[in-house]
């Protein structure tokens, strides 16, 4: 199969993980559409996560490559794919919870407008001049109300709209959502699901996702993962009709 | 899964995370004046161990306070230094502030080195790294011919400051180590309060999330953890000044805890903190002195009591009760 490489933003090919003598991810070719919604799913233990920690190099692979506009980053560190535009998110939400939810938003404008900060000698106050833009983009997902809070103190829906918030002001080309709905309460899911669908405007977005539904609604393209191998890719009525995904999925009790 | 209970509390009651700093320049003119008139009132040389003390504890604050490292062989910075500077003023004859430089330098290298390798572990694998590179430290401190052994280095002169000012006199003395400990507290405050400062707080608050915002957070650690061992090396350095003594005290693995223990005592993550942390444990050795072996006792007794009734420390506590971060 021959690929346009321009259309591709980030591939991975023949990738693959071992810890000790378990293979947790074996030879897991995956490319993302520029521009598109991605998701990975598949049941518990399928590899998802490691999966997102190899291609945003939280983990080194043992085999295979990883493409990102063209470029092989792998053997960048985690720090400098972040730089490339490659911003992941965490499960468990990832906020600075000792700083303000203006502090948190502040660091992120703080890394790309001013590179790395080793400035000990400065004040405070030169990072003043981020506090509108950062003021804007706590506004854009409702939390303005909460700007001088200290993170921790948010409740845990409010977290996740900062973390997405912290997220793109980084301003990423693409962005890995490790499951973004993880432990959302049911009125949540809906505002946090209308929040990616407008910030994958102009974007790419890869994510894992154990809510099917709000998979089915976001996704452009799905690829299932089931015992650290890719068992099917398509749209979501395509892999939800094929009888190994199906079987993938029963087979361990899920629905 | 479902959010954990805690996570919903009230946005509304809790404390504000950010400060204009201004009842910060308050409290440090009412400490600096407090502190010049203290030395007609109490023992200079009592003061002066605060002070040396207080500098030590606020350096390893830097560190566990502000980046989140515990390290547990922070002496190995203050003994070196304190080990260096007395024998530049009395084999070398340095001047002391010549002395004090090069103790401080000799622990700003020793940092580097052994933060280099200290940083790569994480949680108490960092912290025993640390202990095993302070005991090596110290088997240094113990063997080598220019040390002293036991004996340590023993009656080491003061000197005259730029070669002008004579230190015998306590007094003076006093103004001296005042002014190296203040300004390294105010350096200390602004380096917290810097651009820097502020990614260090991101990397003590969650590590993973500051590197996938494309913080080379290992860097981060190692220029705070070479800061706060070169810092704690002034403080070991004009200590020996002081004390015209450098020992094998100085470079023990329990100075390690007992500046831990200061920290803690008075609060990890607050500017003044230490500070009070310091003070209440030199005060408790100094006045307790009377009991005997039994001040360790009561000073653990101290600690088990802060530790379960206020885990923030005094200046945590009071901190919480202005809502105002001190």
């Amino acid at each position: 199969m021959t690929v346009v490489r321009g259309d591709i933003i980030l591939s991975a090919d023949k990738l693959g993980k071992r810890f000790g003598g378990f293979a947790a991810v074996t030879d897991v070719d995956l490319e993302v559409r520029r521009g598109s919604i991605h998701a990975l799913i598949g049941p518990n233990g399928a590899g998802k996560t490691t999966c997102f920690n190899l291609l945003t190099k939280f983990l080194q692979p043992t085999s295979g490559t990883i493409l990102f506009n063209g470029r092989d980053i792998t053997r960048l560190p985690p720090a400098e794919i972040a730089q490339l535009g490659l911003v992941r998110s965490f499960q468990i939400s990832a906020v600075f919870p000792r700083l303000s939810a203006l502090e948190n938003v502040r660091l992120a404008l703080q890394r790309r407008t001013r590179g790395d900060s080793f400035d000990f000698w400065r004040s405070e106050r030169s990072l003043h001049a981020l506090d509108d833009k950062a003021r804007e983009r706590i506004a854009e997902v409702g939390l303005s109300d909460y700007a001088e809070v200290a993170a921790g103190a948010l409740p845990y829906g409010r977290k996740r709209a900062l973390e997405i918030a912290t997220t793109l002001a980084l301003e990423p080309q693409m962005l890995l959502l490790d499951e973004p709905m993880a432990g959302m309460a049911h009125e949540d899911i809906g505002r946090i699901a209308a929040l990616i669908k407008s910030v994958s405007v102009g974007r790419t977005i890869l994510m894992v996702e154990h809510n099917l539904s709000v998979v089915a609604d976001l996704s452009d393209r799905i690829t299932v993962l089931a015992r650290g191998r890719v068992l099917a890719e398509g749209s979501y009525d395509e892999v939800s009709k094929d009888p190994r995904v199906i079987e993938a999925y029963i087979g361990v009790g899920h629905g | 899964m479902s959010a954990p209970a805690d996570d919903r509390t009230e946005a509304s009651t809790t404390p504000v995370a950010t400060s204009d700093g201004r009842h910060h320049a308050v409290v440090f003119v009412a400490l600096l004046a407090l502190l010049c008139i203290a030395p007609f009132v109490l023992y200079p040389v009592f003061l002066m161990s605060v002070l040396c003390f207080a500098l030590f504890a606020s350096a390893l604050n830097l560190l566990l306070g502000y980046n989140g490292l515990l390290s547990f062989g922070h002496a190995a910075f203050f003994g070196t230094a304190s080990y260096v500077a007395a024998y530049a003023a009395k084999d070398w004859n340095l001047t002391p502030e010549l002395a004090i430089l090069l103790g401080t330098t000799a622990a700003a290298v020793l940092g580097t080195a052994i933060g280099a390798l200290s940083i790569r572990r994480q949680g108490i694998y960092f912290a025993m790294v640390t202990l095993a590179f302070a005991q090596m430290v110290y088997f240094v401190a113990l063997q080598a011919p220019f040390t002293g052994g036991e004996n340590g280095i023993q009656a080491v002169p003061r000197g005259r400051l730029f070669g002008l000012v004579g230190l015998d006199n306590d007094l003076t003395l006093y103004f001296v180590v005042l002014a190296i400990v203040g300004c390294s507290l105010l350096l200390i405050y602004r380096i917290i309060h810097s651009p820097f400062g502020q990614v260090l707080k991101a990397i003590r608050d969650n590590e993973a999330r500051a590197v996938s915002m494309g913080y080379k957070t290992n860097r981060y650690k190692l220029a705070v953890f070479v800061m706060s061992a070169t810092l704690a090396g002034l403080a070991g350095a004009t200590k020996a000044l002081v004390f015209q003594l450098a020992s094998l005290t100085d470079a023990h693995w329990s100075m390690s805890g007992e500046v831990v223990l200061m920290t803690l005592l008075g609060g990890m993550g607050t500017v003044f903190g230490p500070l009070v942390g310091a003070a209440t444990v030199v005060t408790m050795q100094n006045y307790f002195a009377g009991f005997g072996a039994w001040v360790t006792v009561i000073q653990g007794a101290i600690f088990v009591v802060a530790v379960l009734l206020f885990r923030e420390g005094i200046v945590g506590v009071l901190s919480r009760w202005i809502r105002k971060p001190l």
